[in-house]
């Protein structure tokens, strides 16, 4: 055999045309081309067609004045003298409180039905497994409505409210608190609340610490408490109870004064949390199960009682399979509060895409900024999440 | 790979480009291709616009639909009935859904200028008004203050009621549902003091509760609604059609025209009667009909008085009064501008 006498061949060097990376590229480059075309004609076949049938287009809207009337508002919003711009932020405000309330209490209960489902307690066990079968089996909506009903059926009229202690009032219009009112001397209450909480926090991270080093245990629950609850409620005595309340009495139909929780909003709370909640617990029981039995075993063995097995060993191995799973749960109930509009919840999607696209005819536009809005937020909460989750991954050993 | 592009494009052109085609050929020209008229109707408002067990629609504005095809194709059935909310008519006659809207919507002027839309005409005179359970005991809308108040939300009822409670400083909580069903429903368990909507509404909708007779319609009207057919900008042939079918059932009303006295009518010797039924003048080809169009309406429909009493009138369960609805010879509001 001869060798070959001809110059090395330097692969990508023959021919670009062959070159699989430069290849890839340039699909890459007319796959891009292709989808922007799409986009811009679809875009520009929208605009000649908004002008050639005369339908008003453009964000002028969003000054104009609303004139319609919205019952539950973070801000201030009236008929008389709010824009539309305002009702988006109405909507807005009320979606992500119904959806952060309801991601909170969904996180807590999905924990508890997850873990009580793997429990060794048998009741506890199947009374879990009914609830997550029967929740994850029926269309949100039909339960949004059971909720709706089982919220306003049970519930007397205004004139015959039920009373319940410290002045709360529960009729089919709401549950009406008493509003607290700060006199002087009031705020120097809030700032030593808000003082505990830094503290107690700080206490807890400080506890920790000496518990690593020195492995001694200090009553981090007692103090927080002390500090959050107990130190404000002495200053509030020692100011001379500078807080008083504005409480909720009949007047004509319904109760004037104090603060309303509409039953709109308590039942698509409890309708999201409770639905949620049911995928949240198979996520943590599958999380949990991914979790080498080996482990407890082990933490057994060294003496480790079946609480603190969970909380310190189980658990935070199961979270980083619990997590990303657990971030599509709350995408789900942040997009599924959108259902609120069925219940008359005054939500973004029912102020926004339901009164102002319908007052204003600007169906493009306003569906347009209703999906950035769910976009923003989706993304968002992802990136909260992946961040955790990043976080949590660093654990691994 | 050019190919491929080169296919990619293409499917993207025709894609980008298959809108737009519509304007060219003129709907009527379409419909009667089609063999269909899509009618957009309510999603089951008695009297208005509901469909059967057997899902045959029925009512006043359904009557304008089956009237327009029994003018293009001597058949009152070629229609296709597609309930659409409030919230969705207008995109879904915007976007070429449906040929046309007939569901009570009310004529304001934003719509019918900055919407691409056009109104038709006025088959229905409305105005909004307000159901209260009797055991409250009020006899006037100027006594709801405080009120909690039902309604539907996306449309005109929204923006009159604030009106109506601002304009007389009283204070109220509106809660407003997605649907009509949703409304009184929440209504029926308690939830609002009030209930409000057109008053044709209002009767329609009382129907549904549980014990009709314990609700009553408050007499304080607060609002014009005049309620009528709307068909999608620039299309002039077909707006005279959906227009002059209803001025054609009003003329025929006016002039003693019937189902029952049709053949009778058709040999009368009335110069107003003869261009109206098409034995005198060429009307009905002037806008791309046949000359006995009305003909047609009157044989399968029937004139406006007969589709008022037979869906919301004295023979229906409505039982409204035609009140403002009553032909301008009688002291209503109904009017048409004559045919010759």
């Amino acid at each position: 055999m001869t060798t070959i006498p001809t110059e090395p061949v330097q692969p990508g060097k023959a021919s670009l045309l062959y070159d699989p990376k430069i290849r890839g590229y340039v699909y890459q480059l007319a796959l891009l081309a292709v989808v922007g075309f799409l986009v811009y004609s679809a875009a520009s076949n929208a605009i000649e067609n908004l002008r050639a049938q005369k339908i008003a287009s453009g964000f002028g809207f969003w000054h104009n004045a609303a004139g319609f009337d919205v019952n539950q508002k973070l801000i201030p919003f009236s008929a008389s003298g709010s824009t539309y711009g305002q009702a988006f932020w109405v909507g807005l405000l009320n979606t992500l409180l119904v959806a952060s309330i309801g991601i909170v209490l969904a996180t807590f209960l999905g924990f508890f039905v997850g873990v009580a489902r793997l429990s060794s307690n048998w009741i506890l066990a199947k009374i879990a497994m009914v609830y997550v079968e029967v929740i994850r089996n029926l269309p949100l909506l039909l339960q949004l409505f059971f909720w709706y009903n089982a919220v306003l059926k049970p519930l007397p009229n205004p004139r015959q409210s039920i009373a319940l202690p410290a002045g709360i009032l529960l009729n089919n219009r709401g549950l009406y608190l008493p509003d607290p009112q700060l006199e002087p001397g009031g705020s120097l209450i809030v700032l030593t609340f808000l003082l505990g909480i830094v503290a107690a926090i700080t206490f807890r991270y400080w506890a920790r610490k000496q518990q690593t080093a020195t492995g001694k245990q200090y009553p981090v629950g007692w103090v927080a408490l002390g500090l959050v609850v107990v130190l404000p409620f002495f200053v509030y005595l020692l100011m001379g109870r500078p807080i008083t309340f504005i409480y909720p009495e009949l007047a004509g139909f319904n109760l004037r004064g104090g603060i309303q929780i509409f039953p709109e909003f308590v039942a698509l709370l409890i309708g999201l949390t409770t639905y949620t909640a049911g995928f949240i617990a198979e996520v943590v029981r599958a999380g949990i199960l991914a979790v080498s039995k080996g482990q407890s075993e082990a933490a057994h063995a060294l003496g480790l009682r079946p609480g603190p097995t969970l909380k310190l060993v189980v658990i935070p191995q199961a979270m980083r399979v619990i997590i990303p799973p657990l971030t599509s749960n709350y995408l789900n109930l942040t997009k599924n509060s959108s259902l609120a509009v069925a219940i008359g919840y005054p939500d973004l999607v029912q102020v926004f895409t339901g009164t102002v696209l319908n007052q204003t005819g600007q169906a493009v536009e306003v569906v347009a900024i209703t999906m950035a809005v769910y976009l923003t937020i989706s993304l968002v909460t992802s990136l909260f999440m992946n961040i955790y989750n990043k976080r949590m991954a660093l654990v691994e050993r | 790979m050019n190919r491929f592009v080169s296919a990619a494009l293409a499917v993207a052109a025709t894609a980008a480009f298959a809108g737009g085609a519509e304007a060219q050929t003129g709907l009527l020209a379409q419909v009667k291709s089609r063999g269909q008229l899509i009618c957009g109707v309510g999603p089951g408002l008695a009297g208005f616009g509901i469909p059967d067990a057997q899902g045959n629609w029925s009512g006043l504005d359904v009557d304008l639909c089956r009237a327009i095809s029994a003018a293009v194709f001597n058949d009152p059935a070629k229609v296709k009935f597609i309930p659409l909310s409030s919230k969705d008519r207008f995109t879904a006659l915007q976007s070429g859904e449906v040929d046309l809207l007939s569901r009570n919507t009310t004529w304001t002027m934003s719509r019918d200028t900055s919407l691409g839309l056009n109104f038709a005409g006025v088959n229905y005179y409305d105005g909004q008004g307000f159901m209260v359970r009797k055991k409250l005991g009020i006899d006037s809308a100027l006594k709801l203050a405080g009120a909690s108040v039902c309604t539907q939300q996306g449309t005109t009822t929204e923006l009159n009621l604030a009106d109506f409670f601002r304009a007389n400083k009283l204070k109220y909580e509106v809660v407003a549902f997605a649907s009509a069903d949703e409304t009184i429903k929440a209504y029926e368990s308690g939830r609002c003091d009030a209930f409000t909507t057109d008053a044709s509404g209002l009767y329609a909708e009382r129907l549904k509760l549980g014990v009709p007779t314990d609700h009553i319609v408050l007499p304080d009207i607060i609002s014009k609604e005049p309620l009528g057919p709307v068909v999608r900008h620039g299309d002039d042939t077909w707006l005279d059609i959906v227009k002059w079918t209803h001025f054609a059932m009003l003329n025929a009303e006016e002039l003693g025209v019937t189902k029952a006295n049709l053949d009778e009518m058709l040999k009368s010797e009335n110069p107003e009667i003869k261009r109206l039924l098409g034995t005198e003048g060429k009307f009905g080809e002037a806008v791309g009909l046949s000359n006995d169009w009305v003909v047609r309406i009157i044989k399968h429909v029937g004139n406006y008085g007969e589709s008022f009493e037979r869906n919301v009138g004295a023979n229906s369960l409505l039982k409204i009064a035609r009140g403002q609805n009553a032909l301008w010879t009688k002291g209503g509001l109904q009017y048409a501008p004559p045919i010759r």
